[in-house]
């Protein structure tokens, strides 16, 4: 358990310090993945299986969306020449270092109250319980906020809305597409 | 509900890989044969094996400016990602991990091919190989929506995310005859995530080979395999996740288990050679438009019936 703990806390580490010393944006965002695993592999080691693989379900998808969009908007929109993750380099390793010692210094010296619940016999459940129980208003809240920035971004950023489609008064019998879709509309 | 069975010895583990590979191996066998029948030549059963010699002693091609590390890295974890995503599939009572969200580890390792096929893509600095990358991403996000309905359709039947659970659920009646949408979005996205005709679109012929396509020597043999280990792993899913697991009269449930996957594999080779390449921006449509509601819907349905029977 504590060798697989020290595994993967460096793994952790060294794949997240990788992300400022590559450079290629597709290695760096495959390092920032890594490094992402292993903190689920962690989350699992804390007895939370549901969220530790979760967090893998999610990382993934997320990072590979996130390479393309990063190379999408890339100087060099092929990101095979080299090139640096950071700016600043001098503030940017003060701010990272210092906060990762803060941090590690908060770990070792501050004075950890002892346990005193139980943790439930079965923790996904314990946690889909919470989430449609008392935190049910806050789920609902993240959700229809998460669901209407995701509208309006694309309501903002469409070039063509369905008045194009379907002419000015929504009547066109076929939408003018430049593709066609696979349901025939 | 029964007690969730245990899982297998450790030592079978190591024999998990080699399990998948000759389940697969058998499945590539009568493809082939199928393909020689198709090209009107004898035989084909051989084909396999020294296509197989023959990528092993291959050399690898180097190309200008590539990226050795993701290129190389994306075939191996293709077939990690297959053999991890398999280890939650009872092979007959037991699977080799028996974790209790195994449903939801089984999406989270199938999902790394979108970065396999992606790195694999990116890898050799070659324009086609990296258009049949994306066009894996894109494929990825029309298949995986429906997909997880599909599969978290199965789980609220059992009303458990352990894959044991689930078979022991599918006593009584087979979930396929319960929630048919959700079995047979799972055979389409099945095919989806291994890239398999008709969703062979990021490594088609248009892109002489797309993400495949600069590869050769160990590299492909690691990307075609690996393939070839999603598809079987997909297709040994649907067993517990729809087919009642080893349920079945007279064979061992092993022997159950290994028949009905194939049976699910016969109808994924059939279908490739059925139907024609479908271009992933018309999938995405379909996908969405279709079948992520009908697979909400189905899902609507098997959570009104758990809810009416007052198993919670």
């Amino acid at each position: 358990m504590d060798v697989v703990f020290w595994v993967l806390a460096l793994a952790a580490v060294m794949f997240g310090f990788g992300v400022f010393r590559l450079n290629s944006m597709a290695q760096v965002t495959f390092s920032l993945l890594a490094s992402f695993l292993a903190v689920a592999g962690l989350v699992v080691l804390l007895g939370l299986g549901y969220l530790g693989v979760v967090i893998v379900l999610m990382m993934v998808i997320e990072m590979v969306i996130m390479a393309v969009f990063m190379i999408m908007y890339m100087m060099n929109p092929a990101g095979l020449m080299p090139m640096a993750m950071y700016h600043n380099k001098p503030g940017a390793m003060t701010i990272s270092v210092g906060t990762f010692v803060l941090l590690a210094a908060g770990i070792l010296l501050v004075d950890w109250p002892q346990r005193t619940g139980t943790p439930a016999p079965d923790p996904t459940f314990a946690l889909g319980r919470s989430l449609m129980g008392e935190q049910m208003l806050t789920t609902m809240t993240l959700g229809i906020t998460l669901f209407a920035t995701i509208v309006a971004t694309v309501v903002l950023s469409t070039g063509r809305g369905r008045y194009d489609r379907l002419g000015g008064d929504l009547d066109a019998d076929t939408s003018d597409d430049p593709l066609g879709g696979g349901v025939g509309r | 509900m029964p007690a969730p069975a245990a899982a297998l010895a450790w030592w079978w583990a190591p024999l998990l890989p080699l399990v998948l590979i000759a389940v697969a191996w058998s499945v590539v066998v009568v493809d082939a044969a199928a393909d020689a029948r198709a090209a009107g030549r004898p035989g084909g059963f051989t084909a396999p094996a020294r296509e197989l010699a023959r990528l092993l002693v291959g050399q690898r091609r180097r190309t200008v400016a590539a990226d050795p590390v993701l290129g190389r890295a994306g075939p191996v974890v293709l077939v990690v990602a297959a053999v991890l995503a398999a280890v939650v599939i009872p092979l007959g009572t037991r699977p080799v991990a028996d974790l209790g969200v195994g449903v939801v580890w089984f999406n989270a390792m199938e999902v790394l091919a979108w970065a396999a096929v992606w790195m694999a893509g990116w890898g050799p600095n070659s324009v086609l190989s990296l258009v049949g990358g994306y066009r894996f991403v894109a494929q990825g996000l029309a298949y995986e929506l429906p997909h997880m309905f599909a599969i978290i359709t199965a789980a609220v039947g059992a009303q458990s995310l352990r894959v044991g659970d689930i078979v022991a659920a599918q006593q009584g009646l087979w979930f396929v005859v319960i929630m048919p949408v959700a079995f047979v979005v799972f055979l389409v996205s099945a095919a989806a995530m291994a890239f398999w005709a008709p969703f062979d679109a990021p490594v088609a012929g248009d892109l002489a080979g797309g993400a495949a396509g600069e590869l050769s020597g160990v590299d492909r043999l690691l990307f075609l395999g690996g393939r070839w280990l999603m598809l079987t792993a997909a297709a040994a899913m649907a067993v517990p996740l729809f087919l009642g697991g080893g349920a079945g009269p007279l064979l061992p449930a092993w022997a159950w288990v290994l028949v009905k996957t194939l049976a699910v594999l016969a109808v994924l080779v059939w279908a490739r050679r059925r139907f024609p390449t479908i271009r992933m921006d018309r999938w995405t449509e379909i996908s969405w438009m279709v079948l992520v509601p009908l697979t909400i819907a189905q899902a609507l349905v098997v959570s009104i019936v758990v809810l009416t029977r007052g198993d919670l």
